[in-house]
C-alpha cells in the first residue's frame, strides 16, 4: 500500500468507522439483538420461534435478493409488491392443470413485468422509479380484475405442500429463500451476467465502452427481479392457503429496499451485498419480533424502522461522498 | 446602450506609459486539492477596460484559477484584491455581487427555463403586487440582448436556442449585474464561425464600457485577434504574463508546452526508442468521418506496427476522432473499416469484436469501474471469453491478470485490491492491460500519460513502442509535444476537427508540428497576425 | 444509451442562429403544447365522450360528486409537484395524510384551530425533516421520504393505540362544517383546494420563490453559480409538501367525520402518477400545477366512469391509471427527444 498517497491514508483513517460500520453493522445488530433476546425474552431462542421468524422473513428475503440485483444497477423497482399480487391471482385461475403449470404461468408474469421494466429503463431511459411506477399501480389493478377482486381459498395440496411442508425438519418456504440468496450470490459473484451487472452499476460509460451488453444486463437484471418477487408470491399464497390479490405484497417494495439498504448495498449501484440483504431482511424480522415480545405495539417497529434506515443511509453516504 | 460597433478597436497598447487602474488581482495564489498542486504562487492583475488572455495547456491550472477568481474555491495561500482592497469570496454570489461574473464553456444557465427568466433568475422585476412583472422582464431581457446585436424571442426556453444565442444570454445576465470583470471561459468551443463573430461583437461592446475581461481560450486566431495582455501558466506556476503583441504564436505555443523553440533538438527524454517498420496495407482505415460540429471529413490510415500521432491542440476534435472510430459517437457520415471490412452499426462491442480497442482519455468516468477489484478492471472487456457457459473462469482470469500485473508492472496489494485505491499511473496500467488482454489489432491511446507519474509515465511509453513493434496499430493522442514526436512515427495534426496536414519521416519534429498547431484556420476571414483590427461587415 | 458517449456542450442543435429568431416551427409547437396541455385535452374528451354515452356521467350531481372526492389528492398533489419539479420525490405524503386526519380528530375536540394548527405543526415539522435530510445532509429524496413514510405511519399508529382509537369529530362544530358543508352545491374542500392552486400556480409562475424551483430542478449546478439559495428552496419545497399533505388530510377528516387510521396508503403514489400525467416531468425542472390539476380529474373522471359501467370491476381504475402513465411518461420521453433534435 505504499503507492496511497499520505491525503488518501489519511482519509482512509477517518473513514474507517463508517465504513467498517456500512460492512458489518448489520450483521453486528442481528448479533446484538438475538445477545438481547437471549438475555431478556422468554421463549425467544427457542427452534419454534426462529423457525416462525425464518417462515415469516422468507418471502421478503426472496423479493429483497432480486431487489438487490437491480439496486445494483442504480435502479429500484417499485412493481414488486404488484407482481406477488399477478402471482398469486394467476395461481388458482390455472391450478386446475397441476401445480406446475401453474407455477409456470406465475413465474411468466413475473417475466412479463420485468421484460416491460427493463425496457422502459433500458430502451426507452425512463429514470426506474417511473418505469416501475406505472407496473406498481396498474400490476395490482390488473390482478385484482383476474381474480374478480376475490379472495379464493387454495385447496390443492400440492401447492399447500409448498407452504407447509418440511424437508429434513426445514420448512420448504426456509428451503427455497436460502438456496436462492446462494444461486443469486453464484450469479453476482461467479457469472459474468453478474459480472457485468455491477460493472454496469458501478460504471455505466465505461461499461458500454468496455464492450458490455448494457442494454440487455439491465432488461436481464428486472427480469430477474419480476421472476424472484412472482415465485415470492406464489410461496407466500401457499402459506396462506389462499389467494388475495388486494393484499398480498402490499408495501412489499419498501421491506424490499429496507432490507437491501439495511444490508449495506449503496443505492448507487456497483455493489449487491447478497449475505448483507438476507441479514438486513432478518435484521427487520426480529427487531419487529422483539418488539412484539415485549409488547411494545406496531408503531414502535415502524419508527424504530425508519430510524435504522436513515442511519443506514447516511453512513453509506459519509462513505461515499469524497 | 449603444448600438455595437461595426468596427472592433485595436488592443490598447498599454505594456508602459500610463496603464489603467487595476480591477482585480490574484497576488501569489496557491491552491492545493488533496495533496497535489493545482497552483503554486500565481498572480495575475486584470486592469480597467483590458481584454486579458489566460492560456496554458490541460492541468495547467487555467480552471483552478478561475474557480479562485470566481468564488467558488478558495485559495490556500496568497489573496485577491478587487480594486487594491484584500477580498475572500465565500460563495460565486459574493463574486457576482462585488461585480465579477463568469460565463463558462458549457452554459451555464437552466436550459428549460426561458431566456428572459434566465437573465432575471433571482431579481426578477417585481410589480406593485410583489409579483414578477412579466412585460417589463421580457422587454428589458429584450433590449438588453438588443444591446448586443441579439434579437431573439426572449420568452422561448433556453435550449431551443442555438448555443451561440445561449452564449449571448450568459454574457447578458454576467453583464446586466453591473459586472466590473467578466471571466470567460472557452467561450467560443461550441460555437460556429458567425457565433464567434456576434460573440466578439459584444466583446468590444463591454471593452467600450471599460470592463475588464480575462479571456481564456486555446484558440490562437481568437487570442491574437482581441487580446490585449496575456498570462500563460504551465503546471500551476505563472510562465508569463505581458503584452501579447510582444510574443509570436511560435512563442506563445512553446512556452505553453514548455518547450524553449532553440532546444527543440534536444533529445531522449521519453521512454521511446527507435522508428518502427511499418507494413504497407493499413489494418484500420477511417474515411470522412463527419459528426455535426465536431468533426470535418476526418480521413486517416492506420497500419500494423506503426505509431500514428494524432495531434492537436485541446478541442481540435481528436477524443472525438478516437471514439468515432470504435463507434462510441455517433456520426452524420463517414465509415470505419477493420482489415478492409467497414464495420456496420459500429458500436463499442463491434468494434472490439473487430479488435479496435480504445483507451479513454477520462479514465475516472469511461476507464475504471471503481468498487470493482484490480482484476476485475482488466477482465472486464475479456470477461465473455474467460468464462464458460456464462461462468467466470477464476483460474483463466487469475493467469492472464498475472501475466499483465507482471507485465505493466501494475503495483497493487494484489489483484484483489480496490482498484479506485490504486495511483493515477497503476489504474493507467490496469486499463491498457484490459485492452491488451483482449489481444487487439489496433489501439487507441487517448492520452495516456497524463497524470500519472514520471515513472510510469516512461513505463507506458516503452510498452507503446514495444506493442507496436509486436505489429500492433497504435494510434496516440497527446497534448504533450515531445511525447507525440518521440513517440509517433507519423504525425495526423487536427484543427478545428478537420485534419490540418500530415507530417511522416524527418518532418516528424517539434518545429514541424509547433507550426503546424500555431496555423491560422483556414478562413475566410483571415487575417494577418498581429493586427487585431478587422472589419465586420456582417450586419444581420 | 447513446446520450452517454455524446458530447454534452453540442447536444442541443444550432436551429436558430444567433442573430435571427425563427419563430417556433408548427411541429415544435405542437409538441409543445401536447407536453403541456395533453392531459386537458384527454380530460375534455374524456368528458364529452362520457357525457354523451352515459346520461348519469353529464350531471351537475356527478360533477359535485367528482370534484369532492378529488379534491384531497388534489391538494396532496399540488405540494408533490412542486417537489417534483426541483426534481425530488416525496413518497411520505399518504402517511402524512392519513397522519393529519387522526391529529385533526383528536385535535377538534379543542376547537376548529387547534384541529387545523396541530397537524399543520406535526406534519410541517415532518416535512422540513425531510427537507434537512435532503437538502443538507445530501441524502437521496427517495429513500429519505420512504423512511419518513414508514415513521409517520408508526406515529400515527401510536397516536391511535396501533389504529384501535378512532378519533370522532363532534358532530355540527365548525371543524366538521369545513369538511361537509357547501356552496353553490360544490363542498367547502372544492373551493379550498381550488384557492390553493390558485396561489400555487401565482407562486410557481409569479414569484422568484417559483423560478428558483425550476432553476433548482432545471440545473442545481447552474443554480448554485447563478448565486440562488439552493438548499433554502429544496427545505421548503419539502416542508411545503408536508404541510399541505397534512391539510388534505385535515380536511379529509373533517369530511369524513373522522380520523380514519387506514387512509392514504399508497397515495404517494397516485399523487406522483397524477403529477406526471399532467405533464410535469419527473426529472425536474419543467412543469405546472394546471396540469396536475387536469390530472387529478382525469384520474378521479376514469374512477367514476368505471363506477358509471356497473358491469366492471373497480380495479379497473388502477389498470387504466397504470396504462395512462406508461404512455405519458413514453410520450413525453419521445417528445423531449423529438424537440432536442
Amino acid at each position: 500500500m505504499t503507492q496511497l498517497s499520505p491525503a488518501l491514508g489519511r482519509s482512509a483513517v477517518r473513514l474507517a468507522a463508517p465504513a467498517w460500520f456500512q460492512k458489518y453493522g448489520v450483521y453486528t445488530a442481528v448479533l446484538v439483538l438475538l445477545a438481547f433476546n437471549a438475555a431478556f425474552t422468554e421463549h425467544f431462542l427457542t427452534v419454534a420461534n426462529l423457525r416462525t421468524q425464518l417462515v415469516q422473513v422468507a418471502p421478503v428475503v426472496i423479493v429483497a435478493l432480486g431487489m438487490a440485483l437491480v439496486i445494483g444497477t442504480e435502479g429500484v423497482d417499485l412493481s414488486v409488491g404488484s407482481t406477488m399480487a399477478l402471482a398469486t391471482a394467476l395461481l388458482p385461475l390455472y391450478l386446475g392443470y397441476g401445480l406446475i403449470p401453474a407455477l409456470l404461468v406465475a413465474l411468466v408474469a413475473g417475466v412479463v413485468v420485468g421484460a416491460v421494466n427493463g425496457t422502459l429503463v433500458a430502451v426507452v431511459g425512463l429514470q426506474p422509479i417511473v418505469a416501475t411506477l406505472a407496473l406498481f399501480v396498474g400490476g395490482r389493478g390488473l390482478a385484482l380484475v383476474m381474480a374478480d377482486g376475490q379472495l379464493k381459498q387454495i385447496v390443492n395440496p400440492d401447492l399447500l405442500a409448498l407452504g407447509s411442508g418440511e424437508v429434513l425438519g426445514v420448512p420448504v418456504v426456509v428451503l427455497t429463500a436460502g438456496v436462492l440468496a446462494l444461486a443469486v450470490a453464484g450469479l453476482v459473484h461467479r457469472t459474468t451476467f453478474g459480472r457485468q451487472l455491477v460493472a454496469v452499476g458501478g460504471n455505466r460509460a465505461a461499461a458500454g465502452l468496455a464492450g458490455l451488453p448494457v442494454k440487455r444486463v439491465l432488461i436481464g437484471v428486472y427480469v430477474l427481479c419480476g421472476v424472484l418477487a412472482a415465485l415470492a408470491g406464489v410461496l407466500a399464497t401457499a402459506r396462506l392457503t389462499a389467494s388475495d390479490p388486494s393484499a398480498l405484497g402490499n408495501l412489499m417494495e419498501l421491506s424490499a429496499i429496507t432490507a437491501v439498504v439495511v444490508g449495506g448495498t449503496p443505492l448507487t449501484g456497483g455493489s449487491v451485498r447478497v449475505l448483507g440483504t438476507v441479514t438486513g431482511a432478518l435484521l427487520m424480522q426480529l427487531l419487529r419480533a422483539t418488539l412484539v415480545k415485549h409488547d411494545l405495539p406496531d408503531s414502535t417497529a415502524q419508527i424504530a424502522q425508519a430510524a435504522i434506515i436513515l442511519v443506514a443511509v447516511y453512513v453509506a453516504r459519509e462513505r461515499r461522498s469524497r | 446602450m449603444a448600438p455595437p460597433e461595426a468596427a472592433v478597436a485595436a488592443p490598447h497598447p498599454d505594456a508602459d506609459g500610463a496603464a489603467p487602474p487595476t480591477v482585480l488581482e490574484a497576488v501569489g495564489v496557491g491552491k492545493r486539492f488533496a495533496g497535489v498542486v493545482a497552483l503554486d504562487d500565481v498572480s495575475l492583475t486584470l486592469r480597467r477596460g483590458e481584454i486579458h488572455a489566460l492560456v496554458g495547456e490541460n492541468g495547467a491550472g487555467k480552471s483552478t484559477l478561475i474557480k479562485v477568481l470566481t468564488g467558488v474555491h478558495r485559495p490556500d495561500t496568497g489573496e485577491l484584491r478587487l480594486g487594491g482592497q484584500p477580498v475572500s469570496f465565500a460563495r460565486p454570489h459574493e463574486a457576482q455581487q462585488a461585480g465579477v461574473s463568469t460565463i463558462y464553456q458549457e452554459v451555464n444557465l437552466v436550459p428549460m427555463m426561458s431566456v428572459a427568466r434566465n437573465i432575471f433568475l433571482g431579481r426578477e422585476p417585481k410589480n406593485r403586487l410583489r409579483l414578477i412583472d412579466f412585460p417589463r422582464m421580457h422587454r428589458e431581457a429584450a433590449e438588453l440582448l438588443a444591446g448586443f446585436g441579439v434579437t431573439a424571442d426572449v420568452r422561448r426556453p433556453l435550449n431551443t436556442l442555438g448555443v451561440g444565442t445561449q452564449q449571448m444570454v450568459a454574457l447578458a445576465r454576467a453583464v446586466s449585474v453591473r459586472a466590473r470583470v467578466v471571466v470567460m471561459d472557452e467561450p467560443t468551443s461550441a460555437l460556429e464561425p458567425r457565433e464567434v463573430e456576434t460573440l466578439f461583437r459584444v466583446i468590444e461592446e463591454l471593452h467600450s464600457r471599460d470592463i475588464a475581461i480575462l479571456y481564456v481560450s486555446h484558440r490562437m486566431d481568437e487570442l491574437y485577434r482581441i487580446c490585449d495582455r496575456v498570462t500563460v501558466l504551465r503546471d500551476g506556476r505563472l510562465v508569463h504574463t505581458g503584452p501579447l503583441a510582444e510574443l509570436d504564436r511560435m512563442q506563445l505555443v512553446s512556452m505553453m508546452l514548455g518547450r524553449e523553440v532553440a532546444e527543440v533538438r534536444r533529445h531522449g527524454v521519453t521512454g521511446f526508442g527507435a522508428e518502427h517498420d511499418a507494413a504497407r496495407e493499413p489494418v484500420l482505415t477511417a474515411e470522412n468521418l463527419s459528426r455535426r460540429h465536431l468533426l470535418d471529413e476526418v480521413s486517416l490510415e492506420l497500419r500494423p506496427g506503426e505509431v500514428l500521432g494524432l495531434g492537436g491542440l485541446l478541442g481540435s476534435g481528436r477524443t472525438e476522432t478516437a471514439k468515432a472510430l470504435v463507434g462510441a459517437l455517433p456520426l452524420d457520415s463517414g465509415t470505419v473499416s477493420v482489415a478492409g471490412r467497414p464495420l456496420r452499426r459500429p458500436s463499442p462491442a463491434a468494434a472490439i469484436r473487430a479488435g479496435v480497442s480504445l483507451l479513454s482519455e477520462d479514465r475516472k468516468a469511461e476507464g475504471i469501474v471503481p468498487g470493482l477489484s484490480v482484476r476485475e478492471n482488466i477482465v472486464l472487456a475479456a470477461m465473455p471469453r474467460l468464462s464458460r457457459a456464462g461462468v467466470v473462469s477464476r483460474k483463466q482470469q487469475d493467469r492472464i491478470v498475472e501475466v499483465f500485473m507482471k507485465r505493466l508492472r501494475i503495483k497493487a496489494a494484489g489483484p484483489e485490491q480496490k482498484v479506485e485505491e490504486l495511483s493515477g499511473g497503476n489504474q493507467q496500467k490496469v486499463l491498457l492491460a484490459r485492452w491488451l488482454c483482449l489481444e487487439p489489432k489496433v489501439l487507441l491511446l487517448d492520452e495516456p500519460t497524463r497524470g500519472i507519474d514520471v515513472g510510469a509515465k516512461a513505463e507506458v511509453q516503452a510498452l507503446i513502442d514495444e506493442l507496436a513493434q509486436e505489429g500492433l496499430a497504435v494510434l496516440l493522442i497527446s497534448s504533450d509535444v515531445e511525447e507525440l514526436v518521440e513517440g509517433a512515427d507519423r504525425l495526423v495534426v487536427l484543427r478545428g476537427g478537420a485534419v490540418a496536414g500530415e507530417l511522416a519521416g524527418d518532418l516528424v519534429s517539434e518545429p514541424e508540428l509547433l507550426d503546424m498547431l500555431a496555423a491560422h484556420t483556414p478562413e475566410p476571414a483571415a487575417e494577418t497576425p498581429h493586427t487585431a483590427p478587422h472589419t465586420d461587415k456582417e450586419q444581420e | 444509451m447513446k446520450s452517454l458517449t455524446t458530447p454534452r456542450p453540442l447536444s442541443a442543435a444550432l436551429r436558430s442562429t444567433t442573430a435571427s429568431p425563427s419563430p417556433a416551427t408548427g411541429q415544435e409547437r405542437i409538441t409543445s403544447l401536447l407536453q403541456r396541455h395533453g392531459a386537458l385535452a384527454v380530460l375534455v374528451a374524456v368528458v364529452l365522450v362520457s357525457s354523451l354515452v352515459f346520461p348519469s356521467f353529464g350531471t351537475l350531481d356527478n360533477a359535485q360528486n367528482i370534484a369532492v372526492q378529488a379534491s384531497f389528492i388534489a391538494v396532496v398533489a399540488l405540494g408533490m409537484t412542486l417537489v417534483i419539479i426541483t426534481g425530488g420525490i416525496d413518497l411520505s405524503v399518504g402517511s402524512v395524510f392519513a397522519l393529519g386526519g387522526v391529529l385533526a380528530a383528536w385535535a377538534s375536540q379543542y376547537g376548529l384551530w387547534a384541529a387545523l394548527l396541530l397537524p399543520l405543526a406535526v406534519c410541517g415539522a415532518i416535512g422540513t425533516l425531510n427537507g434537512l435530510l435532503i437538502a443538507r445532509a445530501g441524502m437521496a429524496p427517495f429513500i429519505v421520504t420512504l423512511a419518513t413514510l414508514l415513521g409517520a405511519r408508526g406515529l400515527l399508529l401510536a397516536l391511535t393505540h396501533e389504529g384501535a382509537t378512532t378519533y370522532l369529530v363532534p358532530r355540527g362544530s365548525a371543524f366538521a362544517e369545513l369538511g361537509q358543508g357547501t356552496v353553490g352545491g360544490f363542498g367547502y374542500p372544492v373551493l379550498i383546494a381550488l384557492v390553493l392552486f390558485a396561489a400555487g400556480g401565482v407562486a410557481l409562475q409569479r414569484t422568484s420563490f417559483g423560478q428558483s424551483l425550476f432553476a433548482v430542478g432545471g440545473s442545481s449546478d447552474a443554480a448554485t453559480l447563478m448565486g440562488l439559495p439552493v438548499a433554502r428552496t429544496r427545505i421548503l419545497v419539502y416542508l411545503l409538501s408536508g404541510l399541505l399533505a397534512g391539510f388534505a388530510g385535515a380536511l379529509n377528516a373533517a369530511r369524513l367525520s373522522s380520523g380514519v387510521t387506514i387512509l392514504g396508503v399508497g397515495m404517494e403514489l397516485d399523487a406522483i402518477a397524477a403529477v406526471v400525467i399532467g405533464g410535469t416531468l419527473l426529472t425536474g425542472g419543467a412543469g405546472s400545477v394546471s396540469g396536475t390539476l387536469w390530472g387529478v380529474l382525469l384520474l378521479a373522471v376514469i374512477q367514476n366512469l368505471i363506477n358509471q359501467i356497473g358491469s366492471l370491476n373497480s380495479s379497473y381504475q388502477s389498470v387504466v391509471s397504470g396504462g395512462f402513465l406508461i404512455v405519458v411518461v413514453v410520450a413525453q420521453r419521445y417528445l423531449a427527444r423529438a424537440r432536442r433534435t
